[in-house]
């Protein structure tokens, strides 16, 4: 029996442990650190339809316990991920994978989607309603329930793949549009990208990156993430992907109880490239430390307290 | 053919002293088996801090590193307070660092601040090949001048001070224009790079931005270069002067 097993729309990953989307380039950057066959999955950078520079710099500063962001979704644009790199990464890592949907517009989002969808190694899609730093698209889409709802029904129309949408916990009510995607047909909701947020240079009162506010993550973020899940866990019944802050075994266990089927761990592999393994080897330790026999068994669990 | 290798190790400090003005020399001890390229950086966790510090590093052996750094912010002040015995987390071996078999004619190194630290082991590594190199190095105020001497060790030193307090008053490149060169190694501030860079002449360009991971994860160091957009972290820090684009 693997204890760590996890399912997600019938796809069976041999662990929860995904590395998240933004913070783990292609996959081929870690496979110099450690066997990323570890992994129970990863989630390429997010990917539009061309290719983007991304914005200026600085993109990065550093707060207390987590990190701001304003990558701006740099990427080289479908074609060369599915041409190139997906290729490139298939030379080291044997599973399936996640493709990070992002666009300005739905015919955007819908194209790539179609991209992903014909690539045999892309187990399902998430689309990105939530990066909050181009400025259109994005988090745009994620704000209000009818235009997550309304993307959702025009992807299912077109893939096949299973579609999760990865939502901004940057909004009024995050269970309104959790539920508003489930009920368009979406089959899952990873919870969630980064808070807003901003760091101010001291002396001359100047934001440190180059967009002025950004995206905010890290450990310091945790908290919020964990109430997120556990606040749509009870509302939904399509599976949760937790992430937010994740840096440890313990965490992992935390994001299952209150409610995700699955796990990104993010901000944490750039500070510590080996922090998912780490995670998943101190997993069954620490299972067996809280009593927990399966991993699956804790789902939600903190409902049932 | 150089070897690329990255590791993850925990070094102790053996020292940690004030070198110049908010420039300190740290001595790091551990096993050094991943063969430091001159121009390559380490990454380093500090405690307090949530992201690493990349650092240069300026002059290594088998078993300890050299690290010169300038106290800007928090955690390059936090780390000038170590004392020896400190344990750091280092990422090693990170980035591309520069190529001196590339290099022919007069050399010259051009080094900004504490831009001059990584030279001095690419100095370390021309001297043993016997190439015909110089230094020009220049700093804002002769308070902040390091390593003068060592570098004349190796080869003839030029230096630069806004003051004139030490060697020449005025910029590197006043020095450059003066002088005859084939090829030029730099690093340093933005502004001298650029103004190196106009000079016209063949070199290799160490660039610097805030970075995230250091090792081409985040892309948050990306800059565009004349063949696209390139990490300074993984695809540099250092990059040939004609695929350098200067804002």
């Amino acid at each position: 029996m693997n204890r760590l097993a996890t399912n997600l729309s019938g796809w069976q990953l041999e662990n929860p442990v995904i590395a998240a989307s933004g913070t783990f380039g292609f996959g081929h950057e870690f496979a110099s650190w450690y066997d990323i066959n570890v992994l129970g999955s990863i989630s390429l950078k997010g990917t539009t339809k061309k290719p983007r520079f991304g914005n200026q710099t600085p993109r990065i500063a550093e707060c207390r316990q987590g990190m701001l962001n304003a990558i701006g979704l740099q990427n080289p644009g479908v074609g060369v991920v599915i041409s190139t790199e997906i290729p490139k990464l298939r030379e080291t890592f044997k599973k399936k994978i996640i493709a990070n949907v992002a666009g300005a517009t739905v015919e955007e989002y819908l194209q790539v989607a179609e991209c992903f969808d014909q690539v045999a190694e892309v187990a399902l899609l998430e689309i990105n309603l939530s990066c909050p730093n181009v400025k259109e698209g994005g988090l745009a889409f994620g704000s209000s329930a009818e235009s997550v709802a309304n993307i959702c029904k025009e992807l299912k129309k077109t893939v096949k793949k299973p579609v999760y949408i990865k939502l901004s916990p940057n909004v009024t009510d995050i269970v309104e549009i959790a539920t508003a995607a489930e009920a368009a047909g979406a089959d899952g909701l990873v919870l969630a990208n980064t808070l807003l947020g901003m760091v101010v240079d001291t002396s001359s009162g100047k934001p440190i990156v180059s967009c002025g506010i950004a995206g905010f993550s890290g450990p310091a973020i945790k908290p919020v993430a964990l109430a997120i899940v556990y606040r749509v866990f009870p509302k939904v019944k399509i599976p949760i992907i937790g992430v937010g802050g994740i840096a440890n075994a313990a965490d992992v266990i935390e994001f299952m109880s209150v409610g995700a089927t699955a796990v990104q761990v993010g901000t944490q592999n750039l500070i510590d490239p080996l922090a998912c393994h780490n995670i998943i080897t101190e997993l069954p330790a620490k299972m067996d430390q809280y009593g927990i026999e399966k991993l699956s068994d804790i789902v939600g669990r903190s409902h049932r307290c | 053919m150089c070897l690329k290798m990255k590791k993850m190790a925990d070094f102790k400090v053996i020292c940690n002293r004030q070198l110049a003005h908010d420039t300190f020399l740290m001595t790091l001890s551990g096993k050094v088996d991943f063969h430091p390229i001159p121009g390559q950086f380490v990454n380093i966790k500090i405690n307090g801090c949530y992201l690493r510090r990349p650092i240069s590093i300026c002059d290594f052996n088998d078993h300890s590193i050299n690290l010169i750094y300038k106290v800007v912010g928090q955690g390059t002040k936090i780390l000038s307070e170590a004392n020896p015995g400190t344990k750091f987390n280092l990422l090693c071996g990170l980035g591309n660092g520069f190529q001196p078999h590339l290099a022919s004619g007069r050399i010259v190194l051009v080094g900004g601040g504490v831009g001059a630290a990584p030279l001095y082991n690419l100095a370390r590594e021309l001297k043993a090949r016997n190439a015909n190199f110089c230094a020009v190095l220049g700093w804002r105020s002769a308070d902040q001048v390091f390593y003068a001497e060592e570098f004349a060790d190796l080869c003839k030193t030029y230096i630069a001070t806004d003051d004139g307090k030490i060697g020449e008053r005025g910029y590197v490149t006043d020095i450059l224009k003066n002088s005859s060169y084939d090829y030029y190694f730099a690093c340093g501030p933005y502004q001298m790079l650029k103004g190196v860079h106009s000079l016209g002449k063949a070199g290799q360009i160490s660039l610097e931005e805030r970075m995230g991971c250091g090792f081409g994860a985040c892309m948050g160091c990306s800059c565009r270069t004349a063949q696209g957009s390139k990490r300074i972290c993984v695809d540099g820090p250092v990059f040939f002067d004609d695929e350098v684009i200067f804002k």
